[in-house]
């Protein structure tokens, strides 16, 4: 296997081009050049005097940009070149699902039949639209398990929210004001900063020694006050929640609810339904299980699924078939009201739907056999290098451990981190979860292959190598980027966050 | 069997003996059989990529409201302006299209260093020193400038100007579920915010929006002088394009700018994504929501940037975080910067200008018509609300007919009565122009309006 490696992801390397600085946009300016070209009009056209009273005047010119179209083609396209991204090498962040996104999704997101109609044009005009919607919202619900969905949120912490909202909802409804949110300590920080704004109170859970939920310290926090718990199944450690019935009945038997933080639904795509294992509430990334790029940091959307007996209170105006086959907006009757300006992230909902089509129930579950598969061939592959954190059967993802080399080498997982992407590897994620000691969390996911897998496992290899010899030389790592390790203490002390507070002399 | 996975079944036959398993569902056995699937997923096999496209065309071809078919004059915030071949080219990238949020920035100077100039386009046309690296747009951008002011003076109401969109208002009440704010609404006269009749003793913010979303545009410095006499934090939405020759939101005295950012380089796109503008002053910097990108320096002293001041941030504050916020719209953020760097200091004016002339010059002719009457009398920018003698949604219905979209019925956005709107909310119609609209489809709009009016 070893020799017939080809490192696919070593390719990412190469176009990382230049290590000058790219000037700034504004450092391109010189007055008087323009790009822009707008339609003949024939418009009268009226003064900025006629049209504007004095009192809504600015008395000054706002200073934009003033660059030549070839200007800037160049400085976009060079900083594109100093950015890694998945089209161009593996991106085995955990937690984040960087998997390939297929072209033919955004081609479907590109198709003017989408994505020129505007948003508050009349239900009769974007028939369409609705229909993909409810579409949508039923394709989730097979693949949850659950009885309906809002697809407004914009992006997982969106959804938390959202689902927070609705289970406060849901409570007040029964005359029912509870205070406190369970937690497990291994869980995403958006839990815990969702749960401050959904008014509630956090009650974290800690994990046993193998590295999931402690039932019967679950069983001791849970009380007659407690509105719910949020979980991740599996786990941030990737690692399945095996007892996960008897937590269900425990909330349950209290009256709380049980959230599903969807972050790793990934890995368990027609193998295990959030609502088949008790959850009342799941929240999806889309960006993450179902391909939509990510754009740097966003879009994203987070539709959220409920179980029946919180469909009533789901945020609306909702798409909704109509007995006589048409589409409309329908609010449902106790809804919470909008968690967004319009109907949600839609050109990443028509991409998460063909995404689902292209795969079907069949695709969609190799989907995750291959992603658990390659997690666990990862996990296996470097026991002797960094070992994992629980080394057992993971699911999508494994939690690895650099403390061995952390206390002979004095090699920190950042090191390794680093030390990757001078090999063509964008880094795992590190120091997550807070209770995994030098957390190296690689996700591979199931669009990579063999040889990538084994030429990143060997890349691994090298740098522990270099741990032992030349220790010093990785706390130094990266080298060959186009930045080195930067100063981010500085950054945050003299905080300079445009072009007007830098100083440029 | 179609779908995007990269092994032969020889290598999951190794991968699996190499792990000492002989089938996948090994890999699962671990899971209770219980809660197990056990006849798959309720949905189709999959499809090839061309079969999935023809689905997908039964969907498009029934969305009849399509801007390359019917002649658009519907804003309320989603503006139809030009995107240029270079702007969709750029902002189009993989590189920028396909990156994951910038932890690593070594190799994110691309994403990072955009958003950097993004965040000082947005600084300038706000005219407030500390902008974020973008929201999920202007609804959500309002719910955190709200958690702001709680934040700075820990008080719970929120005075809102029924000036400002009746969905970023909906959506700042339903954050408030969770959060307990009291939202208060100002109503409107003649479509200028009655200040004087709210109580705003112990508000915590002040809101309203430049122009209003019926397009009006209101003197501010009673909103600022209320602000400053209750200690109130002052939060202004603004139109981005307008920033470009109106007086900006720290010119009136703003703590708080948000705005929609779609209007830069973004498609209509049914709604999202889009982008959310913010920026503050410097006071409120600690509790800025979301993510900022600094400048420094790498260790051999290259610039370099780097998101910062991350101890706000919830993966690291948690349940004290300043908001929840992980994925934003960068790449809505980017496109804004490409889109402006296109347009530069002269294009943005001349879009604004020539938005305000369509818009005046169709106005006027309007006025012209029986049956039609302006909602407000005061001066507006791009946008205008008139009043019609009959249901504006049914006018809308039969002008699309004849290929025009006539644009937003406002009692579709505020879902029944509001008071911005003094009466016979469901008569009024939202309409916009902007520069992509010539004067023949001007005169058009006025021909078929006037034939759906019966005139």
């Amino acid at each position: 296997m070893t020799k017939r490696a080809q490192p696919g992801g070593r390719a990412a390397s190469a176009p990382l081009l230049g290590h000058g600085t790219e000037p700034t946009l504004f450092e391109l300016s010189v007055p008087g050049r323009s790009s822009y070209q707008l339609r003949t009009t024939g418009v009268p056209a009226t003064t900025f005097e006629q049209l504007v009273p004095l009192v809504h005047r600015n008395p000054d010119v706002v200073a934009i940009a003033e660059v030549s179209e070839r200007d800037l083609v160049g400085h976009f396209t060079r900083l594109s070149h100093r950015q890694f991204a998945v089209d161009l090498g593996m991106y085995p962040l955990g937690s984040c699902t960087m998997k390939y996104n297929p072209k033919f999704c955004d081609a479907i997101a590109a198709d003017p039949g989408l994505n020129t109609v505007h948003p508050g044009a009349p239900a009769a005009l974007t028939q369409g639209w609705l229909e993909l919607l409810t579409t949508l919202e039923a394709r989730l619900c097979a693949i949850t398990g659950m009885a309906g969905a809002t697809l407004q949120p914009a992006a997982g912490a969106a959804g938390e929210l959202t689902g927070l909202l609705l289970m406060r909802a849901f409570h007040s409804a029964n005359g029912d004001a509870r205070k406190r949110i369970l937690i497990p300590d291994s869980a995403h920080g958006t839990n815990p900063a969702s749960v401050t704004l959904g008014g509630y109170e956090v009650t974290t859970i800690p994990s046993n020694d193998r590295g999931l939920v402690d039932l019967e310290k679950l069983k001791a926090a849970l009380g007659p006050d407690v509105a719910g718990i949020m979980l991740t199944n599996p786990n941030t450690l990737g690692l399945f929640e095996e007892e996960i019935t008897e937590i269900a009945t425990a909330v349950h038997d209290v009256g709380g609810l049980l959230y599903y933080d969807g972050a790793n639904l990934n890995a368990i795509l027609g193998v295990v339904r959030p609502g088949d294992m008790g959850f009342d509430i799941v929240h999806m990334n889309l960006h993450k299980t179902f391909a939509t790029p990510h754009g740097g940091g966003g879009p994203g959307a987070g539709p959220v699924a409920v179980s029946k007996r919180l469909l009533d209170f789901l945020p609306g105006p909702k798409a909704t078939r109509l007995d006589d086959g048409s589409f409309d907006w329908v609010k449902p009757v106790q809804s919470i009201g909008r968690v967004h300006g319009w109907h949600g992230n839609a050109m990443v909902l028509a991409r998460a739907l063909a995404y689902i089509d292209v795969h079907g129930g069949d695709g969609l579950t190799r989907v995750a056999q291959y992603a658990v598969l390659n997690a666990n061939w990862l996990r296996h592959r470097l026991r002797e290098t960094l070992p994992a954190a629980h080394d057992r059967v993971c699911m999508h993802e494994c939690v690895l451990t650099a403390s061995t080399l952390k206390t002979k080498y004095g090699v920190r997982g950042l090191d390794v981190a680093k030390a990757l992407l001078e090999e063509g590897f964008h880094s795992p994620t590190v120091y997550f979860p807070l209770i995994v000691e030098e957390a190296l969390m690689f996700e591979p996911t199931e669009t990579e292959s063999l040889q990538t897998l084994e030429a990143l496992a060997e890349a691994l290899e090298r740098i522990a190598q270099r741990a032992i010899n030349d220790p010093e030389a990785l706390r130094h790592a990266p080298q060959t980027t186009p930045v080195s390790r930067v100063d981010e203490a500085r950054a945050a002390r003299h905080l300079i966050p445009t072009e007007d507070a830098a100083d440029r002399s | 069997m179609a779908d995007y996975l990269p092994h032969t079944p020889d290598e999951v036959g190794q991968m699996l003996s190499f792990l000492g398993m002989d089938s996948l569902e090994q890999l699962f056995a671990h899971i209770p059989a219980a809660v197990r699937v056990s006849q798959g997923l309720d949905l189709l096999e999959g499809m090839s990529e061309p079969d999935v496209a023809a689905v997908f065309r039964q969907y498009t071809s029934a969305n009849l409201a399509q801007a390359t078919e019917m002649t658009c004059f519907a804003g309320a915030g989603v503006y139809d302006h030009e995107v240029p071949a270079v702007v969709k080219m750029l902002a189009g990238r993989s590189e920028f299209v396909t990156a994951y949020t910038p932890y690593q920035p070594e190799v994110a100077q691309g994403v990072l260093q955009a958003i950097f100039e993004y965040q000082t386009l947005i600084s300038r046309l706000s005219g407030l020193p500390i902008p974020n690296a973008s929201l999920y747009d202007a609804a959500t951008a309002l719910v955190e400038a709200l958690n702001m002011a709680h934040g700075a003076n820990a008080r719970q109401k929120m005075v809102i100007s029924t000036g400002v969109h009746p969905h970023w208002r909906a959506v700042a009440k339903t954050f408030a579920i969770g959060t307990g704010h009291e939202i208060v609404e100002v109503g409107l006269k003649d479509g200028v915010t009655d200040w004087g009749s709210v109580d705003a003793s112990n508000a915590a913010a002040i809101v309203a929006a430049y122009p209003n979303y019926l397009g009006v545009m209101e003197d501010m410095t009673s909103a600022k002088e209320m602000a400053l006499a209750h200690d109130a934090l002052f939060i202004l939405g603004a139109d981005p394009v307008a920033a470009g020759v109106l007086k900006t939101a720290g010119q009136w005295g703003a703590d708080v700018f948000i705005g929609e950012g779609q209007p830069f380089g973004t498609p209509l796109a049914f709604g999202g994504p889009f982008l959310g503008l913010f920026a503050c002053s410097n006071d409120q910097v600690r509790r800025l929501p979301g993510r900022i990108v600094g400048e420094t320096v790498d260790s051999n002293q290259r610039r370099s940037f780097v998101t910062t001041l991350r101890a706000r941030e919830q993966d690291i504050r948690r349940e004290k975080a300043t908001s929840n916020v992980c994925t934003n719209q960068t790449l809505m953020a980017v496109t804004a910067a490409i889109q402006l760097g296109w347009l530069g200091t002269f294009g943005l004016r001349e879009v604004a200008i020539r938005c305000a002339q369509g818009a005046h010059y169709l106005h006027d002719e309007l006025m012209k018509i029986d049956g039609v009457t302006t909602v407000s009398s005061q001066p507006f920018f791009r946008e205008f609300a008139i009043r019609l003698t009959s249901n504006a949604s049914s006018v809308l219905k039969s002008m699309a007919d004849d290929g025009v979209l006539g644009g937003v019925a406002v009692a579709a956005l505020t879902f029944g009565d509001d008071s911005s709107i003094a009466h016979d909310i469901e008569n009024v119609l939202l309409v916009t122009v902007t520069e992509r609209r010539t004067k023949e489809e001007i005169d058009r709009y006025v021909e078929v309006l006037r034939k759906a009016v019966g005139e």
